[in-house]
């Protein structure tokens, strides 16, 4: 009896503790919730990688593990999007069009990703912003310049955190006036290609409306990745031009500097670099003192000073060792972009997960803070970000590198309003 | 402001950086008929080699005028070392088959060596910018040069000098213009035709490599930058004629003064300007303007 007793009560302590194992471990499983998986597509090799596809990767990395962990500052302290950790799945935008579509196909159909953040550049922006349309995925573009993505046509499922490319050329011009540069004549030098193109035809239209007895002295547009630009500096400097303006980027930008540098081109003119914060991170004192810099919005050197950039700034210092450039502030302010829209739209479904199209519901319109300062998704119908930017100038100070003369723009002085294009508005002298 | 000063000027600069980069395509496809789409590449492997030593040198404190040495060793030994490994590797096993074959092989190690570079070397810029400015600069007219371009001349000058001189003058240049004219012969006559396609290669790999290490000063050297100049390396071998040393410095002067032509009166034209000179050299003289009468054996 007393056998059987033990016995039983061997088998009944058995039970329990199985039973017990059991709940424990369905109860972790209900824990351990399906994370959010975020496609983010960059360029990780080809020569755009080292200046943006890899700093965009570093700063979405930082910013998912910060997320992750509840320890960005407010109001983005909830763990993960509204208490569900994030996951990214990076793939390389190198390659060109066609092979970004394929990926993105396969991103969505293969590897099931809930949403896309990614593309630096435009045509790339371009071919997919269909695809996504077609797949019915929220998409989510960080950097791409061309105003055309929501000015030929109207997505639901894409949106753009980062400003229009417009807004860049704009600001140049009004820069120059604001300082009260003279310009005669003016020059410029972009790369051969959609973005090259676009940001002259935007300038030189600005310069129209701003200097309207100013001459264009010479346009050139080398082949993009050229590398040697001997004649075209011949010719910037036979030129006489008061004023050189440039949407080079990358290496082409580095190769500009340099040989432009040498041959006193930053001495005989004022000129203008729209893309150029990357070059001053990496050129340090090799950029001529005097050179205008643009950060393609109000990031790095330029970004106003608050909270959210020192902290941000440390922290990606503290990871990487170098400050982020402005790539790592476009992506960082697309994902919190997505995790507020993401936690708006939990709140508005009563604490339950969100549909997508919650999510796209409650992004539309949407306004939040990233690190280089307010963002709204004010054209486009909700879906194309509108920012304030800056533009400053390089000053060489006791062996340091600054730079100094930043002129803010609010958002409205350098955007079209909602439904009217950006040629159109600048042709029509900036009107609202 | 007459501009034709400027424009030789420039169109000669740019010629010596293209001649410079076709040299060696032209000698590996006139001795081995190997046209080497790797050859950017080789190109890129001496801008990494001469940025990343160079930075050694000068964050040790020497001189920076010893940078233009550095310049030179880094690329003959990264060139010196990919030329034997690729040679005796791959491409000896690769003799007698097809061009289209060897074509093919050559592009293959093209993304092999992108790959390579990126593993050694990352994906972000390397800069060494120091021997560019160190020379000061030259006024020609209205216009300033660095004095490192005409240091791109005279390198240009002695590659070609050199390599004409080795051809023509000495016996081994002699040996290796029989091997061009008729491989099989050559073996006949007892000439080590395999000794001279190892030699041709690694001299055509160091002359790329050289290319690269005196491009580097001029650029941020990233990655993808062999791919870029070997299209522009081709217009000039094809308009010259494959394998024609003289023709690959002619090729280049014509590329170089009608780029910076088009540059100086017609910007729009620029790229359209290079290609259209090389269409109409190819439809008046389709094997290119220094090719020789090909002889067919039956």
């Amino acid at each position: 009896m007393k056998l059987g007793l033990n016995s039983l009560t061997r088998k009944t302590a058995l039970c329990a503790a199985i039973g017990a194992l059991s709940v424990g471990v369905a109860g972790n499983v209900a824990a351990a919730e399906k994370p959010i998986r975020i496609g983010v597509v960059t360029f990780l090799s080809g020569s755009a990688a080292g200046t943006f596809g890899i700093p965009a990767r570093n700063g979405a990395e930082l910013i998912a593990d910060q997320i992750n962990a509840g320890t960005t500052p407010a109001p983005y302290n909830t763990k993960g999007f509204g208490g569900t950790p994030i996951e990214l799945k990076i793939i390389d935008e190198a390659g060109g069009s066609t092979k970004a579509v394929t990926e993105y196909r396969n991103l969505v159909g293969q590897q099931g990703v809930d949403m896309v953040v990614g593309y630096i550049s435009s045509g790339d922006c371009l071919a997919v912003a269909p695809v996504a349309e077609e797949l019915k995925k929220l998409t989510v573009l960080f950097d791409c310049g061309t105003p055309r993505i929501f000015e030929d046509n109207s997505y639901h499922y894409v949106f753009r955190t980062g400003a229009m490319g417009t807004m860049d050329n704009v600001s140049a011009a009004l820069y120059l006036k604001a300082r009260g540069i003279k310009v005669g004549n003016y020059a410029g030098i972009n790369q051969n290609y959609a973005y090259g193109q676009d940001n002259w035809a935007d300038f030189k239209a600005s310069m129209t409306q701003l200097y309207p007895h100013a001459k264009v002295a010479t346009t050139q547009f080398p082949k993009l990745g050229a590398g040697q630009y001997g004649a075209e500096i011949s010719t910037l400097l036979s030129s006489k031009a008061d004023v050189v303006m440039s949407s080079f980027w990358g290496g082409d930008t580095d190769a500009l500097i340099l040989q432009g540098a040498a041959r006193g081109l930053f001495k005989k003119s004022k000129v203008i670099l729209t893309a150029g914060e990357t070059a001053v991170q990496k050129l340090g004192a090799q950029i001529p003192d005097g050179t205008i810099i643009g950060a393609r919005g109000p990031f790095d050197m330029l970004a106003p000073e608050s909270e959210m950039n020192t902290w941000f700034r440390k922290t990606f210092e503290d990871r990487y060792s170098i400050p982020p450039s402005y790539p790592a502030y476009k992506i960082t302010q697309a994902i919190l972009g997505v995790k507020t829209a993401y936690e708006k739209a939990k709140a508005a479904n009563n604490g339950q997960t969100p549909t997508q199209d919650q999510i796209i519901a409650a992004f539309e319109h949407l306004t939040w803070t990233g690190p280089g300062g307010e963002v709204t998704l004010g054209l486009g119908k909700g879906h194309q970000a509108v920012q304030g930017t800056a533009v400053g100038t390089v000053k060489h100070e006791n062996g340091k590198l600054k730079v100094v003369d930043i002129v803010r723009f609010p958002a409205d002085k350098v955007t079209p309003p909602d439904g009217v294009k950006s040629t159109e508005w600048i042709n029509n002298g900036f009107k609202k | 402001m007459n501009q034709i000063p400027a424009v030789l000027a420039d169109g000669i600069i740019y010629a010596s950086w293209l001649f410079l980069i076709a040299a060696g395509l032209t000698l590996i496809y006139g001795v081995m008929k190997i046209l080497n789409m790797a050859h950017g590449s080789l190109y890129a492997l001496g801008a990494y080699a001469a940025a990343s030593l160079g930075g050694v040198w000068l964050a040790h404190g020497y001189s920076p005028y010893g940078s233009y040495a550095i310049l030179i060793v880094a690329a003959v030994v990264a060139g010196l070392a990919a030329g034997l490994v690729i040679e005796r590797g791959l491409l000896r096993f690769m003799y007698g088959r097809d061009e289209v074959t060897l074509l093919l092989a050559t592009y293959a190690l093209l993304l092999i060596l992108e790959d390579l570079i990126k593993l050694a070397w990352g994906v972000d810029p390397y800069f060494f910018a120091e021997p560019y400015g160190l020379l000061g600069t030259l006024e020609f007219g209205n216009l300033i040069y660095p004095t490192y371009d005409l240091l791109l001349l005279a390198v240009a000058l002695l590659i070609g000098g050199a390599m004409s001189w080795v051809l023509k003058r000495t016996r081994s240049g002699k040996l290796l213009r029989v091997v061009i004219h008729d491989r099989e012969v050559s073996v006949a006559m007892g000439i080590n035709v395999g000794r001279f396609y190892l030699t041709t290669f690694t001299v055509g790999a160091i002359l790329a490599a050289i290319g690269g290490a005196i491009t580097a000063p001029m650029i941020s050297v990233v990655p993808g930058m062999g791919v870029e100049v070997i299209v522009l390396a081709f217009a000039v071998v094809v308009i010259g004629g494959l394998g024609s040393l003289p023709g690959a410095a002619l090729g280049a002067l014509i590329v170089g003064i009608t780029r910076a032509a088009a540059v100086h009166y017609l910007p729009e034209a620029e790229l359209f300007s290079v290609y259209l000179v090389m269409a109409i050299v190819l439809i008046f003289r389709p094997k290119g303007l220094f090719a020789g009468a090909e002889v067919r054996k039956i």
